[in-house]
C-alpha cells in the first residue's frame, strides 16, 4: 500500500524516548521503540498534539517553504481568518491583507470568503430534513480523521461539501484569471496554515481527488516577515471580501453561529470533541442540527502552527469582527454561486480499517480473548515503560506481534526477583 | 462456535459511572471491526439498557456476546422487577425519579429505542426479582 503523507514527523536527533506524546495521542498512534518514538501512519490524524506536548521539539509539521511559491507565475495567498489574530498591534484586517500582499504575492484572497460560501452551502443542507442529525462540520480536518479512525459510525453524519480554503483557492484562481486574462494553471494559491491537519488535507485530500490548494506555509514561518510588511503596509480596503460571520470561524463556535445558530453545539480540544462524539454514537443528541467540533482548544486560533497565544488571538480577532460592520452570508452570497462552483465532495468518504485487530471476525475475536488474557496478567499502571500508550495498547502490541511481554518493566521485575529467590533456594540446598 | 463474551457489572444509581459499560463495548466492536450500521444499533441500544440498570434497577449486570453471525446483548438486574411490561414499552410512560429527570433521562423512549434498534428483543421480569433483557444484532 502507498504510504500516505503526514505533516507531523518526528525529528529523530531530538527524540529523547520520553513518553509525553504516548498518553496524548488520541488515536493511540504513537509507540517508543528502540530509543525514539514511532508515529504508526495508518492511526495518525495529523492533529498535532504531540507537537504541542513534546519538549524537545522533536514533533515537527512538514509544510511548505515560502520560496516554493516562486514555482508559480502568479501566487495568490489563501490566510486562514485565524491568521488575523496574530499580531497584537493592527487596526484592521485590510492591513494583515496589504502586508500579506507586500511580501511577494499577487493577490490575497481570504479563506473566511471561502467561509462565507460554505456557510451558505451548509444552511441549505441543513433544509433537507432527511439527512442524518447532527450533521458534523467537515472543517477540521484532523476531526474528520478521528471520524475515520475511531468513529466510523459517524462518517454519513459529516457535512459533503469542501472546506473553505478549497472553495477559496477554486474561487481565487477563477477569479484573478479572469480579471488579468491570465491561464489557472499558471496561478499558485497558497494556504497559509495555523496547523498541520490542513497540511496532510492538501497534499491527501479527503472527499475529492486533488485539492485546489497548492501549497501550505506555517504562520510559524512567515511571522517575523510579515509582522514587518504589516507594520509598513497601508491599509487597503478593497482586499477585505469576507463577512464578519466568514472571519468568525477562525474561534470555535465562529462555524457554528453562522450555520446554525438556533440549534447547534461547538466544542474544542479534541478530547472533548471524543466524548461528545460518543453521545452522537449513543444516539443522544438527536434533537441538534449541527455539530461543530475542533481538534484544538480554542479552534483554529488554537493551532500549533500560531504564534500568538489562542485566547489572546481569539481577543484581537473578536476586536476586529466589532469593528467592522456587515451582512450574513446569507445576504452577501448569491445563491447561483452555490452551483458555480464544485462545492460537494465528489467521493465517498470511507472509515479507516486501522483499529480492527483483523480482517476475519473469528481471528479478531480469538485476538480479543488473547488481549484479555495478557491484559489481566499486566499491572494496570498504564506508564507507558513499555513503549506503548496503555496496558491494553501493550497487550494488543503483543498479540499483533509488536512487543513482547518482557518489555514490560514491572513484569521484567517480577521475573527477576522469582528468577533471584530460585537462585538462592539452589544455593542453600547444594551447600555442603 | 468461538464466541467471545464481555461482562460488565452495573451500580445502581451510579451516575459518574454510567456509560463506561457501553464505551468499553463499542471499543471492542470497532477492534473486531464490526460494520457502521449495526455498531451504531448496538450504540443506541447498549447505552439504554445501561442507563436503565442505573436509573431503574438495583444493579445488575450486561453482558455482550460475540459470534460470527450474531452480537448478543444481556441485561440482567436484581430487581425491583416492572409490574405492567405493556405500559413500559409504550413510548413516552417512565417512571424515572426526578433526580434522573433532572439529568436529562426519562423521556420514556428506552425500551422503545432498544426494540427499534436490535435484530431481535426480548424481556422477562418479575417483580421482587428481577428483569432480563435479550438484544441481538444480526451481522
Amino acid at each position: 500500500m502507498e504510504k500516505r503523507f503526514h505533516s507531523v514527523r518526528l525529528d529523530k536527533e531530538k527524540c529523547r524516548a520520553c513518553t509525553n506524546c504516548l498518553r496524548r495521542c488520541p488515536t493511540e498512534a504513537i509507540r517508543v521503540r528502540g530509543g525514539r518514538a514511532h508515529i504508526i501512519d495508518e492511526l495518525c490524524i495529523d492533529c498535532g498534539e504531540c507537537i504541542r506536548v513534546c519538549e524537545y521539539h522533536a514533533k515537527i509539521a512538514v509544510t511548505d517553504p515560502l520560496s516554493s511559491i516562486s514555482r508559480f507565475k502568479y501566487k495568490i495567498a489563501l490566510p486562514a481568518p485565524s491568521m488575523y489574530g496574530q499580531f497584537k498591534n493592527i487596526q484592521s484586517i485590510a492591513q494583515v491583507l496589504a502586508g500579506l500582499k507586500r511580501m511577494g504575492f499577487d493577490d490575497v484572497f481570504e479563506v473566511a470568503r471561502g467561509a462565507d460560501i460554505v456557510t451558505r452551502a451548509v444552511r441549505e443542507k441543513l433544509r433537507q430534513p432527511d439527512l442524518p442529525r447532527p450533521l458534523i462540520s467537515a472543517a477540521c480536518p484532523a476531526i474528520v480523521r478521528l471520524i475515520q479512525v475511531r468513529f466510523p459510525d459517524l462518517i454519513d453524519h459529516i457535512v459533503d461539501i469542501r472546506q473553505p480554503m478549497e472553495v477559496a483557492a477554486l474561487m481565487a484562481k477563477k477569479e484573478f484569471a479572469r480579471k488579468h486574462g491570465v491561464k489557472e494553471e499558471d496561478i499558485g494559491c497558497f494556504f497559509i496554515t495555523p496547523c498541520p491537519a490542513k497540511v496532510t488535507a492538501i497534499r491527501s485530500p479527503i472527499g475529492h481527488e486533488t485539492s485546489a490548494v497548492d501549497g501550505a506555509i506555517s504562520v510559524l514561518e512567515i511571522y517575523g516577515l510579515l509582522s514587518g510588511h504589516t507594520k509598513r503596509a497601508t491599509a487597503d480596503e478593497s482586499l477585505i471580501t469576507a463577512t464578519p460571520w466568514g472571519v468568525g470561524w477562525a474561534s470555535s463556535g465562529g462555524e457554528a453561529g453562522a450555520v446554525c445558530p438556533d440549534n447547534s453545539l461547538a466544542v474544542d480540544g479534541i478530547e472533548n470533541v471524543m466524548r461528545v462524539l460518543e453521545e452522537i454514537e449513543n444516539g443522544k443528541l438527536k434533537d441538534l442540527d449541527f455539530f461543530e467540533g475542533n481538534a484544538c482548544t480554542g479552534g483554529c486560533v488554537g493551532g500549533p502552527l500560531n504564534f500568538e497565544n489562542n485566547y489572546v488571538a481569539r481577543n484581537i480577532i473578536h476586536r476586529l469582527i466589532d469593528k467592522s460592520s456587515g451582512l450574513h452570508p446569507d445576504e452577501k452570497v448569491d445563491v447561483s454561486l452555490l452551483n458555480k462552483y464544485p462545492l460537494n465532495n465528489a467521493l465517498p468518504i470511507h472509515p479507516s480499517s486501522a483499529m480492527k485487530l483483523d480482517d476475519d471476525l473469528l481471528e479478531a475475536m480469538r485476538k480479543m480473548e488473547e488481549i484479555e488474557q495478557i491484559s489481566k496478567r499486566l499491572p494496570g499502571y498504564d506508564c507507558g515503560s513499555c513503549g506503548s500508550p496503555t496496558c491494553h495498547a501493550f497487550a494488543e502490541d503483543i498479540v499483533q506481534g509488536f512487543a513482547r511481554e518482557m518489555d514490560c518493566v514491572h513484569i521484567l521485575k517480577e521475573q527477576l526477583r522469582l528468577m533471584a529467590q530460585q537462585m538462592v533456594h539452589l544455593a542453600e540446598s547444594t551447600r555442603e | 462456535m468461538a464466541i467471545l463474551e464481555q461482562v460488565f457489572q452495573v451500580e445502581a444509581g451510579a451516575f459518574a459511572t454510567a456509560g463506561e459499560a457501553s464505551m468499553t463495548i463499542k471499543r471492542t466492536l470497532k477492534k473486531l471491526g464490526i460494520n457502521a450500521n449495526v455498531l451504531h444499533q448496538l450504540s443506541v441500544a447498549s447505552y439504554e439498557v445501561e442507563l436503565n440498570l442505573v436509573i431503574h434497577s438495583m444493579g445488575g449486570a450486561l453482558t455482550l456476546t460475540v459470534e460470527p453471525d450474531k452480537l448478543t446483548l444481556t441485561s440482567k438486574d436484581v430487581g425491583p422487577g416492572i409490574p405492567d411490561i405493556g405500559k413500559a414499552m409504550t413510548e413516552g410512560y417512565s417512571t424515572a425519579s426526578e433526580e434522573a429527570r433532572s439529568l436529562g433521562f426519562g423521556a420514556g423512549m428506552g425500551l422503545p429505542n432498544m426494540k427499534r434498534n436490535a435484530t431481535t428483543f426480548s424481556i422477562e421480569s418479575e417483580v421482587g426479582v428481577g428483569t432480563t433483557i435479550v438484544m441481538t444484532f444480526a451481522l
